[in-house]
């Protein structure tokens, strides 16, 4: 024999109160932030950070921002040749490459478009602040949050099998 | 039976004071209780935690906010700017005329006489002037729209809660309150008085008509439409702002309270614990410390009838304005006057 049918209106009235229940019994679904923090998921898209060693100031990044906030400035070293007696070394020294978050969107083209792998996502999101200035965070900055870069998780199996050995 | 004799002025000051935490203090409680922490809850969240412990003070914070801000008049509400002003005030009004009626305890009232229920009724449609007068002088066409709503849900409305009241009227042979209360507590059920004769038992058609009609009064979900959000802004409210705002605010959820105590003084027994249990008869037995136990239990039966009202008001969806009117005058009323007719029936059978 069927379950007699309830009503909508009261399964609606039943769902609002068992709700009720449930958040006074196991507590709410949501965090109280600034007491407890919730940890984000470790691709999160909290911040930018870049490992300065891999930039070559190809501008690919910043020309690519849709909102034009990477601002980078570089020019050409000599550095002292890899064998005696070859020609020196022409490297890339960043004068300057800051990002500004207060122009940001955290599309992430960037991260996808460095050939250098030089930029990675951070879970990373308190870094607000009382003066709008203060957003642009400069490349120490940006390179203080290579810390809080998490470990790249594992492909997926026969993921690596792609593309040329 | 109050031995004490007070002058006139203080008596006046007495009831003044009375009136405003009879209107203030319920209006408090169903916004903390319910719109704060009973609407987060049902959503899953906790609601204000900041203001106070679990943001008990929260209520102080919102109502300082709101009397910091700017009392805006729109420029195209310049030539009108006296009746823009003014119209909060008198939906405000409408609550506190309300409460004039509502009985307290054996002696504490404001007002008891014999035209109780139907004076109560008729000033709670004055809120409708209010609300139209507010709709006409914004100046804006969502505000108009919405006050328009508003009259019309309001008077649409406004005839099954009569007609629902006028079941109690007939059983309890009175539309004095604080007679209907005293019905209600010396009643007996085919002679067993341990409960009194709350006419919720015998006039539960009623009582959930006088419900509903409650409900749309106050503008509650499922028949906010005078304010819908998603449609007019905010309807009537929304050129107001600072404490005009503040004072719509207050006047909606003080009717909500006041609109529950005239429906437990109506249905669940008021003020009144049942008679037997104490010995008494009519209301010359009652004991004296009913005057400060009574406000209590009708604050208590308040809350629950309050409760009701928000549980059904933070559960459905909205209706829409043709099903509001198509509800009210070919199911509501009909109802209601079947209901009358069966009331008067067995009114004059027993």
């Amino acid at each position: 024999m069927p379950k007699p049918k309830v009503p909508g209106l009261l399964k609606g009235l039943g769902v609002t109160f068992s709700t009720l229940v449930r958040t006074a019994t196991d507590g709410a679904a949501t965090v109280q932030y600034p007491h407890e923090k919730e940890t984000p998921p470790i691709r999160a898209r909290g911040v930018i950070a870049l490992h300065e060693g891999n930039c070559t100031s190809c501008m690919l990044c910043s020309r690519s921002c849709p909102d034009w906030c990477i601002y980078i400035e570089g020019h050409k070293e000599l550095a002292p040749p890899r064998r005696a007696g070859g020609a020196p070394r022409k490297v890339n020294k960043l004068d300057r490459f800051d990002i500004d978050y207060a122009l940001c969107m955290y599309c992430g083209i960037c991260v996808e478009v460095c050939p250098f792998d030089a930029l990675f996502w951070s879970p990373e999101y308190e870094y607000s602040e009382p003066r709008i200035a203060d957003l642009l965070h400069d490349k120490s900055k940006l390179g203080e949050w290579m810390e809080t870069v998490p470990e790249a998780p594992d492909l997926e199996v026969g993921a690596d099998k792609k593309g040329k050995k | 039976m109050v031995g004490v004799e007070l002058a006139y002025w203080a008596e006046s000051l007495l009831r003044v004071l009375g009136g405003l935490v009879a209107v203030l203090l319920p209006a408090g409680t169903v916004v903390y209780l319910f719109l704060f922490k009973m609407m987060s809850f049902m959503q899953s969240r906790l609601g204000p935690m900041e203001a106070g412990p679990y943001g008990s003070l929260q209520l102080f914070a919102e109502v300082g906010k709101w009397l910091q801000k700017e009392d805006i008049v729109p420029t195209n509400a310049q030539p009108e700017a006296r009746i823009f002003k003014i119209a909060p005030l008198v939906v405000l009004a409408s609550t506190f005329l309300l409460v004039a009626v509502v009985p307290f305890g054996p002696d504490a009232w404001f007002t008891d006489f014999d035209g109780g229920i139907f004076y109560a009724l008729a000033v709670s449609s004055v809120s409708v002037l209010g609300i139209l007068i507010a709709g006409w002088s914004s100046a804006n066409k969502y505000s108009l729209l919405g006050g328009l709503r508003a009259a019309g849900q309001l008077i649409a409305y406004e005839l099954p809660m009569v007609l629902a009241v006028i079941g109690v009227v007939i059983q309890a042979g009175t539309m004095n309150l604080q007679k209907i209360v005293v019905a209600q507590n010396a009643g007996e059920i085919f002679g067993w008085d341990g409960l009194g004769n709350p006419f919720l038992l015998t006039q539960f058609v009623g009582f959930l008509i006088f419900m509903i009609a409650v409900q749309a009064e106050l503008t509650q979900t499922p028949f906010d439409m005078p304010i819908a959000e998603s449609e007019l802004v905010s309807g009537y409210m929304t050129e107001y702002s600072g404490f005009r705002f503040l004072i719509f605010f207050i006047g909606e959820f003080a009717t909500a309270g006041v609109f529950s105590m005239i429906a437990s003084v109506l249905f669940l027994g008021g003020w009144g614990v049942p008679f037997a249990w104490f010995g008494w008869t009519a209301i010359d037995d009652v004991d004296n410390w009913m005057n400060v136990v009574g406000p209590l239990i009708l604050f208590t039966k308040m809350i629950i009838v309050v409760f009701f009202v928000m549980w059904v008001r933070f559960s459905y969806p909205r209706f829409r304005e043709d099903q509001l009117q198509r509800f009210a005058w070919k199911v509501l009323i009909p109802i209601s006057l079947a209901n009358i007719m069966v009331t008067a029936v067995l009114k004059v059978a027993f």
